[in-house]
């Protein structure tokens, strides 16, 4: 049985992933906003299978929390074996472009949040020295494109923070993780309108729970984005300045 | 996206499609009408609102709660957009089942209480609303009421087989069943003649749990095999049934004019009648339970224009219609790979839950048709004489193009049903029906 903390519990790709833990008779601790939903998610789980469930409401962007909750996450779990950090928001870019005060809100839900959380739980897996810390990057994150650049930005931080957390923690026997999806048929997606290339949250949290098991680095999901990702990182800037992605 | 049902029949889209993500959530304020819309098994046009607002509900698929009440029985909550093949992942592992099974295990909670489903234990069992134990019905003047057969009683029994229009069912309360192993014990007779089948099939429901025949329907005798089962017990002897999950095929493309015409039907009835069968054999339950699910989006082999379902039931004492009924789908050279034929007749503790429940006590025969416009007319034409002669009716959740006139002469309580609509709910099929 592992012991889980899960940040962003009722984003559809955690609670995915969360039924597929519940079902090997993980114990998790979940945290969000939505006390009504975690709530409901969390009966669902034990329904799953789940050893234990416990919950915390909290605002990610809410720092002061942080502490308490983390507390709370110890004293319910003991020791943590996974910590997952999967909430953020999809900021609508035209609206960053015309505010900062909507880029800095874009960029302390998706980056600084992120950032202020697993530097806490970093800490606690290199004192321990197991456990690993996963957290959902972007494949936006790879390189700043016009239709989402702030998304991206707040992504790409993470993934530079994540790299220097693995560095560091390559010294103890804790792993830190980024997960990369693709575009992923969500309520945050909603409004896009889908192609082939999408996928389902439970496609995305198979490819999480294996990850981490595999104590791997960093994982796109589903795989072939790590191929398109690999052309759209190497097309030279005098070409990409022609497209519109 | 626009949404089909299962027949895959052509149809105008709904104005949009809202998918629910949680059990409290308010209903939509909107324009037009509201329909419940589950995962979309229905064949005809009762899960469709074209023009009106579908309510998706497989995005409210969490459980709530699971306890045993004795040994032999379990209560599992769960929201209403559950599927009963996620509760037979779950819980059949650990020992439980439903207690009535349609034919396919890709339906939702909410819609197997709509349609009030039966499956082969229908003689034993009775429908599906007979094991539910309560559920929450959502109105759109945004009340909520708990449902049972104590408490708000008229509403459960227009709800159960009430076609998702008297409000969305949110979440459920079913009972379980405890089963000793995910295997059954199967026993295939064939037979020749409905009198072989009827002494057969009396003297297997008082023996078997599970009764049903599959029918050469274009035989020019009819003949048919009838397949017995009955769970293996918990005497620990049973083997674990192997190779349960076997990796589904999928039609992978709708084929643009249909690979079942006559001449193919009649080779596969033939093949499939005199495959060689084992008299007795223990089989894994998915596979007994859902034949069909083992080929995934089947009903995509119908072809661009889809195909109609036609089941009806005649009461006891009415059988000889089903004799008519054979020869007037063998003399047409219409029919189906899908033919089949099975008695309901529930004890008396399982009567009918639901005002519009399809379940009488008689024979249920359920046949598939590819569409051949006036061909196929004329044959639903006389069927529906045959029915109607015999005081039987057809089953809403697998038509799509009954005469009112056959409906109300089928559905005694529908008047007392209809006062428990919803004013702002509504169905293709209900306004085909009603108005």
């Amino acid at each position: 049985m592992q012991k889980i903390l899960v940040i962003g519990a009722t984003s559809a790709i955690a609670e995915a992933t969360c039924r597929r833990w519940a079902a090997r008779g993980d114990a998790l601790f979940l945290v969000a906003r939505d006390a009504a939903r975690l709530e409901a998610i969390a009966a669902d789980l034990s329904v799953r299978g789940a050893a234990a469930v416990g919950s915390f409401a909290m605002d990610a962007t809410d720092f002061a929390a942080h502490a308490a909750m983390f507390a709370a996450a110890q004293a319910a779990l003991g020791r943590i074996d996974v910590a997952l950090i999967a909430h953020g928001t999809l900021p609508e870019q035209k609206a960053c472009e015309a505010s900062v005060e909507e880029t800095l809100a874009a960029i302390e839900v998706n980056g600084t949040s992120v950032i202020a959380l697993a530097t806490r739980i970093g800490a606690q897996l290199e004192a321990q020295n197991s456990g690993v810390l996963a957290v959902i990057g972007s494949v936006a994150g790879d390189r700043g494109r016009a239709s989402n650049y702030v998304y991206g930005a707040a992504k790409g931080m993470v993934d530079i923070f994540m790299q220097g957390m693995r560095h560091r923690l390559a010294k103890s026997g804790a792993q830190a993780l980024i997960i990369k999806p693709g575009f992923v048929d969500t309520p945050m997606t909603a409004s896009f309108s889908k192609g082939a290339l999408w996928a389902k949250p439970d496609d995305i949290a198979r490819g999480i729970v294996k990850a981490v098991d595999q104590r791997r680095d960093q994982v796109y999901l589903p795989g072939f984005w790590r191929f398109i990702m690999l052309v759209i990182r190497h097309i030279p800037q005098a070409i990409f300045k022609k497209t519109s992605l | 996206m626009a949404l089909n049902s299962w027949g895959l029949r052509p149809n105008a889209p709904a104005a949009q499609e809202i998918v629910r993500r949680d059990r409290q959530a308010e209903l939509p304020q909107v324009e037009g009408t509201l329909l419940p819309f589950g995962n979309g098994r229905s064949y005809g046009d009762s899960c469709l609102n074209s023009g009106g607002t579908l309510l998706l509900t497989r995005g409210c698929d969490r459980f709530i709660d699971f306890a045993p009440i004795d040994e032999t029985r379990a209560r599992l909550v769960c929201d209403a957009g559950v599927l009963l093949a996620e509760i037979i992942e779950l819980f059949l592992p650990r020992g439980w089942f439903l207690p009535v099974t349609p034919g396919t295990r890709f339906v939702t909670v909410g819609g197997a209480i709509a349609n009030d489903v039966h499956g082969k234990n229908h003689h034993r069992a009775g429908s599906f609303g007979n094991h539910v134990r309560r559920f929450e019905l959502l109105r759109s003047d945004g009340s909520r009421r708990i449902c049972s057969a104590t408490e708000n009683a008229n509403w459960f029994a227009a709800t159960v087989g009430g076609l998702g229009l008297t409000g969305l069912i949110t979440w459920a309360e079913i009972e379980l069943r405890r089963v000793g192993s995910d295997a059954l014990d199967v026993s295939n007779t064939r037979f020749e003649g409905l009198d072989e089948f009827w002494a057969i099939n009396a003297a297997a429901e008082a023996q078997h749990e599970y009764a049903v025949a599959w029918i050469d329907c274009l035989a020019r005798r009819p003949r048919g095999i009838f397949m017995a089962g009955d769970h293996v017990g918990g005497d620990g002897t049973a083997e674990p049934a192997a190779s349960q999950a076997r990796r589904a095929l999928k039609a992978p493309f709708t084929p643009p004019f249909s690979p079942l015409n006559a001449l193919t039907l009649r080779a596969f009835n033939t093949a499939y009648y005199h495959r060689p069968l084992p008299a007795r054999a223990r089989s894994p339950l998915l596979p007994y339970f859902y034949p069909l699910d083992g080929i995934l989006e089947w009903n995509r082999l119908y072809g661009r224009r889809g195909f109609y379902q036609y089941q009806c039931v005649v009461p006891k004492g009415a059988e000889a219609a089903i004799d008519e009924m054979l020869a007037a789908i063998s003399t047409s050279g219409q029919g189906s790979l899908l033919a089949v034929l099975k008695t309901f007749g529930a004890p008396e503790a399982h009567t009918p839950p639901g005002l519009l429940s399809f379940p009488l006590a008689g024979a249920t025969l359920a046949l598939d048709f590819p569409d051949r416009d006036e061909e196929t007319e004329a044959l639903f034409a006389r069927l529906d004489a045959i029915v109607a002669a015999a005081g039987g009716r057809l089953y809403p959740a697998k038509d799509a193009r009954m005469p009112r006139s056959l409906f109300r002469a089928g559905y005694a309580k529908v008047e007392e049903f209809a006062r428990f609509v919803d004013p702002k709910f509504s169905s293709n099929f209900w306004r085909r029906v009603i108005d």
